[in-house]
C-alpha cells in the first residue's frame, strides 16, 4: 500500500512535468506543423541561465522568472530566424533542422558552462511531507510542480478562449490563408506561439531541475516523455497533452517502482509504439483514422 | 517533389545523349563500373594506411564503421524519405553481438562470421522496428526512433551479462597467419593488430557501398524513391508501401549493425555510453551534410565526423578553453552546419557541387 501510493504520488509530480512539456510540444505542433525536437535543450538553456543568477546571489525567484523570460525570447527568435523558412516545406527538412538545433544548443552550453554536474536549488523542502504520522512521498516542491503548471495551463486557457490574442492564434493555427484574409498577422502569431511554446517548455525544465542534478543532456529523455505524451493526447489537444502526460507519469512511475527504473525508456518506447499503432489520433480522438 | 534533398539521381540526358559511345556504356553498365570503383577504392586505402601512422590508421578504423552506418542511413533517409534517429542503437546491437560472439578463447565463429551475424541479429531487430516503423512518417517516426535510442542504453543495463555501466571488452582474435603472409607480401612491412582491424572496416565498407550502390541503381531504388516522392503514384504503378518501406528500414539497419560489429573491434569496448544519443544524432549531421541520398555524401560527412573533431578541438584550446569545453566545438558545428545547409543548401556537399558544375555546362 505505502509502494503504491509512494508510485502514484512520485508519477502525479512527474505526470505535471510531463505535461507540461507535452503542452509545449502540442502548442507548437498545432500552429506550425512541426515536432520541435529542440525544445528540450531549449529548456536546459534557460535552466542554466537562472542557474548562473541565482549562483550569483540573487533569489531563487529572480532566476525563476528570468529563465522563463529567456525562454520566451529564445522561442521567438528561433521561430524568426531558423523555422520560419522551412515551415510549410517538405516535413522531414524541419524535422532534421530541429533535430540541428539540438546539437547546436547542447554543443553551445557545454562551452559555455561545462559538461559537469551542477545542483540547482529548490524554492521549498526536497524532504518528504508527513500527514499525521505517516511520512509521505509527497516533497513541498512536488506540491509546487503540480500547483505551477495547473496555474500555467490555466492562463493558457484563458489566454485562447477569452482574449482577441488568442483567438487570432487559433484562427492563425486552423487555417492560415483564412486567417490572413480576415487581417491576423499569421507572421507575428507563430512567433507568438514557439515564444510560449518555450516558456512553458522552460518551466518544465526548472521543474525538473528543482532540487536536483543540471547538465547539458539532463532534458533529454524528457523530450521522448514529453513527444510520448503528447501523441497519447492526440498531439493535436492542448488537453489531451496534459493527461497523456499525467498518465504517462503515472506508469512511467510504475513502471520505475516496480521493474526497475533502467527500463523506463524502454517502457515509454513501448507505450509509443503500442499508441501509434492501435490508436493513432490519441487516446482521445473521434477520428476513427489518421495518418500519423 | 517533395523532399528536395536528394543528391544521387542522375542526370538522365547525359546518359541518353548520343555523344561519346564508350562513355555511355559505361554508365550504363552497372556492376562492372561499381565493382571497377570498389577495386580503385580499395587500392587507395591500401596506399594511404600504408603511409600513415599507427593514429592515422586507428582514425581510418573509425571513419569505415562511421561510413557504413552513414551510408545505411543516407539511403533509408534520403531514397525511402524515413528518418531514423536510433541508428546508434542499431550499431549497438552489432558491437554487443559481438563482442559475445568473440568472447571466449579461442573465438567460437570466425571473424567473418561473426560479422555476419551481428549484420543478421541487427537486421532481426531492424526488422522488428521496421515493420512498426513503416507506419509512421515524418516527425512520428523521429519521435519513434528518438525514444529506442534513449532506451537501449537502460535495456542494456537491465541484463548483466551485458556488462552494465563498464560494458564489455572485446577480445579481438589473433590475426590469421595467412593474413600477416599475405600483408607482408604485399606492402612489404608488418601488420599491425590496428592496421587489421582498419583494412576489416574498410573491407566491410566496400562492400557494403558495392550492394548499396546496386541496390540505388535498380529496382528496389526506383521502388524507394517512387515511395518518397509521391506515396499515391507509387501504389497505383503497384508498389506495395509497406514492403518497400520495411526493406528500405531492414537494409539500413543491417548497415548499423556491420557498423557497429566494426566499431566494437575497433574502440575494443562496448559500453552503453558509446551509443548515446549523440552518435544517432552525429550520424545523421553526417548524413545531411553530405547530401541525402549520396553514397559519396555519406562517405565526405563520415570523414568529416572523423577529422574535424581533431581539428576544431585544437583551435578551441589554442583559442584557450579548456579540453572538456572544446570538445563541445565540434558538435557545434554540426550542429550549425546542418542548420544552415537545410536553409541554404538542401542538397548538401555532393549535391551543391553537382548542381554547380551542371549549371556551368549549361551555360556552356
Amino acid at each position: 500500500m505505502q509502494q503504491l501510493l509512494t508510485t502514484a504520488l512520485g508519477g502525479l509530480t512527474l505526470g505535471a512535468v510531463y505535461a507540461a512539456f507535452a503542452l509545449a510540444l502540442c502548442l507548437i505542433w498545432r500552429s506550425t506543423r512541426i515536432v520541435n525536437f529542440a525544445q528540450a535543450p531549449m529548456a536546459m538553456i534557460t535552466t542554466y541561465i537562472a542557474l548562473v543568477i541565482i549562483d550569483a546571489g540573487h533569489s531563487y525567484w529572480t532566476g525563476f522568472a528570468a529563465a522563463l523570460v529567456s525562454g520566451l525570447l529564445l522561442g521567438a527568435v528561433v521561430e524568426r530566424v531558423v523555422v520560419r523558412p522551412v515551415e510549410g516545406k517538405a516535413e522531414i527538412n524541419a524535422v532534421i533542422l530541429t533535430l540541428g538545433l539540438f546539437i547546436l544548443i547542447h554543443a553551445v552550453a557545454g562551452i559555455v558552462f561545462g559538461s559537469r554536474y551542477r545542483s540547482f536549488p529548490a524554492p521549498f523542502g526536497v524532504r518528504g511531507l508527513t500527514v499525521g504520522d505517516t511520512p509521505v512521498a509527497l516533497t513541498g516542491f512536488g506540491v509546487f510542480t503540480v500547483l505551477a503548471v495547473m496555474v500555467v495551463m490555466g492562463l493558457l486557457v484563458l489566454l485562447f478562449r477569452y482574449t482577441e490574442v488568442g483567438l487570432m492564434m487559433r484562427a492563425a493555427a486552423f487555417n492560415q490563408e483564412v486567417a490572413r484574409v480576415l487581417g491576423v498577422k499569421v507572421g507575428r502569431m507563430l512567433t507568438l506561439g514557439w515564444a510560449l511554446a518555450a516558456l512553458v517548455g522552460s518551466l518544465s525544465g526548472l521543474l525538473i531541475a528543482g532540487g536536483s542534478l543540471v547538465h547539458p543532456a539532463y532534458m533529454d529523455s524528457v523530450v521522448v516523455y514529453g513527444f510520448v505524451a503528447a501523441v497519447l493526447g492526440g498531439l493535436d489537444s492542448p488537453v489531451g497533452s496534459v493527461i497523456g502526460g499525467m498518465l504517462l507519469g503515472l506508469s512511467l512511475s510504475a513502471v520505475s517502482g516496480y521493474l526497475g527504473s533502467e527500463l523506463v525508456p524502454l517502457a515509454a518506447l513501448v507505450i509509443l509504439m503500442a499508441v501509434l499503432l492501435l490508436r493513432p489520433g490519441g487516446l482521445f480522438s473521434h477520428h476513427a483514422e489518421r495518418r500519423v | 517533389m517533395p523532399t528536395t534533398t536528394e543528391a544521387g539521381e542522375k542526370d538522365p540526358a547525359a546518359a541518353a545523349d548520343g555523344r561519346g559511345g564508350p562513355r555511355r556504356r559505361w554508365r550504363s553498365s552497372v556492376l562492372p563500373r561499381h565493382l571497377s570503383l570498389a577495386v580503385l577504392g580499395l587500392l587507395a586505402v591500401t596506399v594511404v594506411m600504408e603511409t600513415t601512422g599507427s593514429f592515422a590508421n586507428s582514425q581510418l578504423a573509425s571513419m569505415a564503421y562511421l561510413g557504413i552506418a552513414a551510408g545505411g542511413l543516407t539511403v533509408l533517409t534520403g531514397l525511402n524519405g524515413q528518418l531514423s534517429l536510433g541508428h546508434g542503437a542499431f550499431m549497438a546491437v552489432g558491437a554487443y553481438t559481438t563482442a559475445l560472439f568473440l568472447d571466449g578463447e579461442p573465438p567460437a565463429l570466425p571473424l567473418p562470421v561473426v560479422l555476419a551475424a551481428a549484420t543478421l541479429v541487427t537486421l532481426l531487430v531492424g526488422a522488428v522496428v521496421g515493420v512498426a516503423a513503416a507506419r509512421l512518417h515524418g516527425p512520428y517516426i523521429a519521435g519513434a526512433t528518438l525514444a529506442l535510442a534513449v532506451a537501449v542504453p537502460g535495456v542494456v543495463l537491465h541484463f548483466e551479462r551485458l556488462g552494465g555501466e563498464q560494458g564489455l571488452g572485446v577480445r579481438m582474435p589473433e590475426t590469421p597467419v595467412w593474413v600477416l603472409d599475405a600483408a607482408y607480401f604485399v606492402t612489404g612491412s608488418e601488420l599491425d593488430p590496428t592496421k587489421y582491424v582498419a583494412y576489416i572496416g574498410w573491407a566491410a565498407l566496400v562492400v557494403t557501398y558495392v550492394l548499396l550502390a546496386n541496390l540505388m541503381r535498380g529496382r528496389v531504388g526506383r521502388t524507394w524513391r517512387a515511395v518518397r516522392d509521391d506515396e499515391v503514384a507509387a501504389e497505383i504503378a503497384g508498389i506495395h508501401l509497406g514492403r518497400a518501406r520495411v526493406l528500405a528500414f531492414v537494409v539500413s539497419t543491417a548497415c548499423a549493425g556491420l557498423a557497429g560489429a566494426v566499431m566494437a573491434m575497433a574502440v575494443r569496448i562496448t559500453a552503453p555510453s558509446g551509443f548515446s544519443l549523440t552518435l544517432s544524432l552525429t550520424l545523421l549531421s553526417a548524413v545531411v551534410l553530405g547530401g541525402l541520398g549520396s553514397l559519396t555524401g555519406a562517405l565526405i560527412g563520415s570523414a568529416l565526423l572523423t577529422f574535424l573533431p581533431h581539428l576544431v578541438t585544437g583551435l578551441g584550446t589554442d583559442a584557450g578553453l579548456t579540453d572538456v569545453r572544446a570538445a563541445e566545438l565540434a558538435p557545434a558545428v554540426y550542429g550549425l552546419t546542418m542548420i544552415l545547409v537545410i536553409l541554404v543548401a538542401p542538397a548538401g556537399i555532393t549535391g551543391t557541387l553537382r548542381n554547380l558544375w551542371r549549371r556551368r555546362r549549361g551555360v556552356a
